[in-house]
């Protein structure tokens, strides 16, 4: 008896019912995970009363009332007072006097948004910095107890740093770092150098150290062969790695709501305190928030290809 | 270029002794092989030498300069690796070109130096590409380009060879050995393969746990073997030992081996007692009915022109070369010669060759 089998197939190829099967789950995936986006996307461009209308509006006229109301404060005057005042300048204005009201000044969206970016770059930019060098070090040199300070490094991510909250609280208030931007740098530092050390130490350990040692025999000191070798060959990992610190500092909510207030306030805790008449201002939540997606939107479309390689480097031996 | 000569170096790895007091000098110009197994301490040798490594103790002399303790950027050598270290983030010109701009070199020069280099090694059409897309040969060059284009008062090559294909490595070994007759490069040359060191260096060093067994010329290695770990590791087959207790008078000319009387090389040393190891290249095994000494045989090996037949004695195995055209049966019962002249006795207890006749035809090798 023979068994027949169709070898017409490649048996490491997946078919192309699987291949199938894997694009409709991603793309089925992708929507659900996007729906809840285009919902802000969408309420940032309507009215405030359509943004609460029930059924809500899928179709509705686009408004800038959201995004005028994002960077306004308004206040109510009478309608003689408005008749009173010569022609709007320019559309918010317009949509403001509708309303009844009059711009009184900007709101602090920008300057915490400005807060974000500062915050969020310097702590990404010190996590990483910090993570290269230390992860080269302990990639390359016999340090005494190397296992153990990584365990070290690494046992700080075992807890949720919110976790800390309180003595954090407590430390900053005690060292006047209380709600200043170097503070909230300095914290987020902390908490990424520990995955910026860690993801690094891989990449890192990929070069092989014959590149240095070609770079040092040929006539360069060990810094030098660092930044003119080493470093260029790490631009996948540290992308990646900045890409990770960058989302966990922009994102977190938490600690920007305990520790800042005014000053250094960031925009996500900022967003939600955005309150219109009679309630929360939903469209100029949906446009804040839509704002606040753009940088991390960019940045991670420019370092993609970085990122792709990045999470899949040293799979596949090349 | 310039002489190396290395006195009593020595490297600790916390309790690991991997150099052992070596010393040994490669003279100005000369090919050099450091040759011997994994783990031999070798490509630690090298490493120090070109100071990538630190000693534990001792001296490198580069050009009459102690340099055993000095940065790798201020011993003026060149270095390649086994998997040529080319910066995948450069393409081929750059790669050659890295040198001499970390020495500060005027970017005109480097030109037209990099174009020169790369006309000697004939990879000058290849200057712009990208090196991920080379083949191993073209790797290899661009290795060598990025080595000489320094013209380094030495070459130190890893095992430079180790990873190209058979075909590859046979046509570079030409071309490296003709790269050294024009350039006239001292080269130290680190390899686990026999073949490659024997045809290609001038000079070879056998390396065994951290210490050298043997220095000299590729023929005197493989003709007078200095020690039984030589033995074994030169040659292949590697040369037959034929262990045996026997008293040995000093001027023997032959030993006996189970009751048959073999000729050796007339002994020089004092009379000797215990246990000794003949030392028989296969090449150097004959059959003849006629001899005491014998056999069965095993099997045989086709290589094409000679065939490798094994032979079961009372002591073990022994192979012996033949022509392909010997026709020669499993099972069948043989007498053995050897070609007396040409034998090689060991001491086994302190693995030493004993001086015998043999050895005096050494003072030209």
């Amino acid at each position: 008896m023979s068994i027949t089998l169709s070898t017409a197939h490649s048996v490491v190829e997946p078919s192309s019912l699987a291949k199938r099967s894997a694009g409709f789950i991603v793309i089925l995936y992708a929507l659900i995970t996007m729906a809840p986006l285009f919902w802000i996307f969408a309420t940032g461009w309507k009215t405030p009363p359509d943004s609460i209308s029930y059924p809500p509006k899928i179709v509705f006229g686009p408004s800038l009332e959201g995004y005028c109301n994002l960077f306004t404060t308004r206040t109510r005057q009478t309608a003689d007072y408005i008749n009173a005042l010569g022609p709007p300048q320019g559309t918010c204005d317009e949509v403001t006097r509708r309303r009844e009201m009059v711009i009184a000044g900007a709101s602090n969206y920008a300057p915490r948004f400005v807060n974000s970016l500062i915050i969020a770059f310097g702590s990404t930019f010190l996590a990483v910095t910090l993570g290269v060098f230390s992860a080269y070090a302990f990639s390359r040199f016999k340090i005494p107890l190397a296992d153990d300070l990584l365990f070290f490094i690494l046992s700080t991510r075992m807890m949720p740093p919110i976790a800390v909250a309180i003595p954090i609280y407590l430390m900053y208030r005690e060292i006047g770092l209380s709600d200043t931007k170097l503070g909230m740098i300095l914290l987020y530092t902390a908490v990424n150098v520990s995955l910026a050390v860690w993801l690094l130490k891989g990449f890192i350990d990929e070069i092989p150290k014959e590149y240095e040692e070609a770079a040092m025999i040929d006539g360069y000191t060990r810094l030098h062969a660092f930044f003119k070798v080493v470093l260029p060959q790490a631009a996948t990992g540290i992308a990646a790695t900045a890409i990770f610190c960058l989302i966990f500092a922009w994102n977190e909510f938490a600690f920007a709501v305990l520790l800042t207030s005014g000053e250094a306030q960031t925009a996500p805790p900022f967003i939600p305190t955005i309150i219109g008449e009679g309630g929360m201002d939903w469209p100029a939540v949906g446009a804040g928030t839509t704002l606040f997606l753009i940088p991390i939107l960019v940045f991670t479309i420019l370092l993609r290809k970085h990122l792709l390689r990045g999470i899949t480097f040293g799979a596949v031996r090349k | 270029m310039a002489e190396i000569r290395v006195q009593n170096l020595q490297k600790k790895f916390g309790d690991f002794i991997a150099v052992k007091d070596s010393s040994f000098t490669i003279p100005d110009g000369s090919f050099f092989c450091l040759l011997g197994p994994s783990g031999c301490g070798k490509t630690t040798t090298l490493r120090m030498i070109a100071g990538l490594e630190l000693p534990s103790s001792g001296s490198i002399f580069l050009g009459g300069e102690d340099v055993a303790f000095k940065r790798a950027s201020e011993r003026d050598i060149a270095f390649v690796f086994q998997l040529f270290a080319l910066y995948p983030h450069m393409n081929v010109r750059k790669n050659i070109g890295f040198p001499l701009l970390c020495q500060g070199v005027a970017a005109s020069e480097i030109r037209s130096r990099v174009e020169e280099t790369a006309k000697l090694l004939r990879i000058d059409h290849i200057l712009n590409k990208s090196v991920s897309g080379l083949a191993g040969g073209d790797r290899q060059r661009v290795a060598l380009g990025r080595a000489i284009i320094r013209r380094p008062l030495a070459f130190l090559m890893d095992e430079p060879l180790g990873t190209l294909d058979t075909e590859f490595r046979d046509l570079m070994c030409e071309e490296l050995r003709h790269l050294h007759d024009r350039i006239k490069a001292t080269t130290v040359y680190v390899t686990h393969d026999q073949l490659e060191a024997m045809s290609m260096a001038d000079y070879i060093a056998i390396m065994n746990r951290g210490a050298v067994e043997q220095l000299g010329t590729p023929q005197s290695i493989y003709d007078r073997p200095a020690t039984i770990y030589v033995a074994e590791f030169v040659g292949s087959p590697a040369m037959n030992l034929i262990h045996v207790q026997s008293s040995l008078a000093k001027g023997a000319k032959s030993i006996e081996i189970s009751g048959a009387h073999i000729a050796i090389p007339e002994t020089r040393e004092a009379a000797l007692n215990g246990h000794f190891v003949l030392g028989a290249r296969p090449e150097h095994v004959r059959f003849d009915d006629k001899s005491k000494f014998r056999g069965e045989v095993f099997g045989t090996e086709y290589l094409g022109t000679t065939q490798i037949v094994t032979v079961t004695i009372g002591q073990g195995k022994i192979k012996a070369r033949m022509p392909a055209s010997a026709r020669v049966k499993a099972g069948e019962q043989v007498g053995l010669t050897f070609m007396g002249d040409k034998l090689s006795l060991f001491d086994n207890a302190t693995g030493l060759a004993i001086k015998t006749a043999l050895h005096e035809g050494a003072v030209h090798g």
